[in-house]
C-alpha cells in the first residue's frame, strides 16, 4: 500500500528575504555558551578523598547499612539516606564495569586522542564504578569484566585534584565473569545477601584478585 | 595504540586550586556548555540583519510586527515569512536597574535592562541601556541602538540602546 502522504504546507512557504540582506552570506548558526562558576569547597568526605587521593591513596566509604562500599564517598548512602562515617582504602586495582568508546571530538579536550575509552572501573572491594579512561589498550580489546590497574601521574605533577590518574590499563589477569561484573556484581551479591548465603561484610567478593 | 589522554572530571580550563582560610581545599571550578545554535531561516535573517546593521522583525498573521522575530506565530502556530524592517530607535516599555553586574553582561558599572518597543514593532525586545542612574530612566523614554563597528550576527551586535539626544 502506499497512501500518499499530504505535504505539510505549512513548512513549505519560503521566506522572502529583504532586498538588503537578500545578497549577502546569510547567518546559520550561532554560538551561545553558558558557563556556571563555581567556587568549589568540597564537603568533609570529598575533602578527605582529595587529601589522599594527592597522596596516591585512593578512599571510600562503607555503608552502615549492608557494608556496600563506595568511591569517591559522598559522606552519605544515598539508598539509605544515612551518613557513612567509615573510610576504607581501596587498591588501584578493578576491573571494567561498563565501557563507551568515543569517536567524536569534544570542545574543548583536543588532549583527548580519538578513538578513545572512558569505564566505569569497580576498584577491588568497591560496590559502585569509578570514572576513568581505559589506556594501552586497543578499543576492539576492551570488554566488561577486564582487569585493569592504574598509571599515576609523575609524582611531581601528582595534586589534590580528580585529575592524577592518566588512564586504567589492562593486567592480563583473567576476567571477572560477565555476571559478576559491575552494577550485575553489586546486584548478585545483595540478592545473596537477601538469601543469608552472601557476605555483607566481603563486598566484591567474587574478583578473583580479592580472593 | 595507545591511550594519550589526561584527566577524568572536570574541564580545568582556568581552574585554581588553593586552600581556604581554615585550611579546607577549594578551587575554581567552570561548567561550560559550548552551544552553537541553528537558527533557523528567520531568526537567521534576523541576525544577518544585526550584521548588516539593520533590525528586522516579522508579520504575523493578524497583522502585526513581532520584533524581534519568531519563526512561527504565536497564536495560530502558521509559519511566518514576511519580514519587515522596523526602528531602530524605539521606545522604553519597561526597565530595571542592574546595580550588581555579573561577569558577561555588558559593563562592570550599573545599567538599566529594557523592554524597547522598536519604531514600527507590536511586540518589545529587550537590551541593554546605558545611563548613569536609574534618575535618567522613564518608561516612555526614546532610546535608539549604538552599533559594534565590527559585527558577526550576534545579538551583541548592538553594543546598548542610548537615551536619543534633544
Amino acid at each position: 500500500m502506499s497512501a500518499k502522504i499530504p505535504k505539510p504546507t505549512a513548512l513549505a512557504k519560503p521566506v522572502q528575504l529583504p532586498e538588503r540582506i537578500a545578497n549577502v552570506e546569510q547567518v546559520r548558526s550561532v554560538r551561545t555558551p553558558i558557563s556556571l562558576n563555581y567556587d568549589f569547597i568540597p564537603g568533609q568526605a570529598a575533602q578527605a578523598y582529595l587529601t589522599a587521593f594527592g597522596e596516591k591513596r585512593i578512599l571510600g566509604q562503607r555503608s552502615p547499612v549492608d557494608g556496600a562500599v563506595f568511591v569517591p564517598p559522598r559522606g552519605v548512602d544515598p539508598r539509605f539516606g544515612v551518613a557513612t562515617t567509615e573510610y576504607v582504602e581501596l587498591p588501584d586495582k578493578g576491573h571494567i564495569g561498563s565501557f563507551c568508546v568515543t569517536q567524536v571530538p569534544i570542545p574543548g579536550r583536543d588532549d583527548l586522542e580519538l578513538p578513545y575509552i572512558s569505564a566505569w572501573i569497580f576498584l577491588d572491594g568497591a560496590d559502585i564504578g569509578f570514572i576513568g579512561l581505559v589506556g594501552e589498550c586497543d578499543t576492539a580489546d576492551c570488554r566488561i569484566g577486564m582487569r585493569v590497574e592504574a598509571v599515576w601521574k609523575d609524582d611531581d605533577q601528582i595534586a589534590q585534584t580528580a585529575e592524577n590518574i592518566k588512564w586504567w590499563r589492562p593486567t592480563g589477569e583473567p576476567d571477572v565473569a560477565f555476571d559478576q561484573a559491575g552494577g550485575r556484581g553489586f546486584a548478585a551479591r545483595q540478592a545473596a545477601r537477601a538469601d543469608g548465603t552472601g557476605h555483607a561484610s566481603q563486598p566484591n567478593s567474587a574478583n578473583p584478585a580479592s580472593q | 595504540m595507545s591511550a594519550n589522554a589526561t584527566g577524568s572530571e572536570a574541564s580545568s580550563a582556568g581552574e585554581s586550586a588553593s586552600t581556604t582560610a581554615d585550611g579546607r581545599l577549594r578551587a575554581d571550578l567552570v561548567l561550560e556548555y559550548p552551544f552553537n545554535r541553528t537558527t533557523g531561516e528567520i531568526i537567521g535573517a534576523f541576525l544577518t540583519g544585526l550584521r548588516e546593521g539593520v533590525i528586522y522583525g516579522v508579520r504575523t498573521s493578524d497583522g502585526s510586527i513581532m520584533a524581534p522575530p519568531t519563526d512561527y506565530d504565536p497564536n495560530t502556530a502558521e509559519p511566518l515569512t514576511e519580514l519587515v524592517e522596523v526602528g531602530p530607535a524605539g521606545e522604553v516599555k519597561s526597565w530595571t536597574w542592574c546595580a550588581e553586574p555579573r561577569r558577561q553582561q555588558p559593563w562592570n558599572h550599573p545599567f538599566a535592562w529594557a523592554l524597547i518597543r522598536l519604531d514600527g514593532a507590536h511586540t518589545h525586545m529587550l537590551h541593554a541601556v546605558r545611563v548613569a542612574s536609574p534618575a535618567e530612566m522613564r518608561i516612555g523614554m526614546r532610546v535608539e541602538p549604538k552599533w559594534n563597528a565590527e559585527r558577526q550576527g550576534h545579538i551583541c551586535d548592538i553594543a546598548y540602546f542610548e537615551p536619543v539626544a534633544g
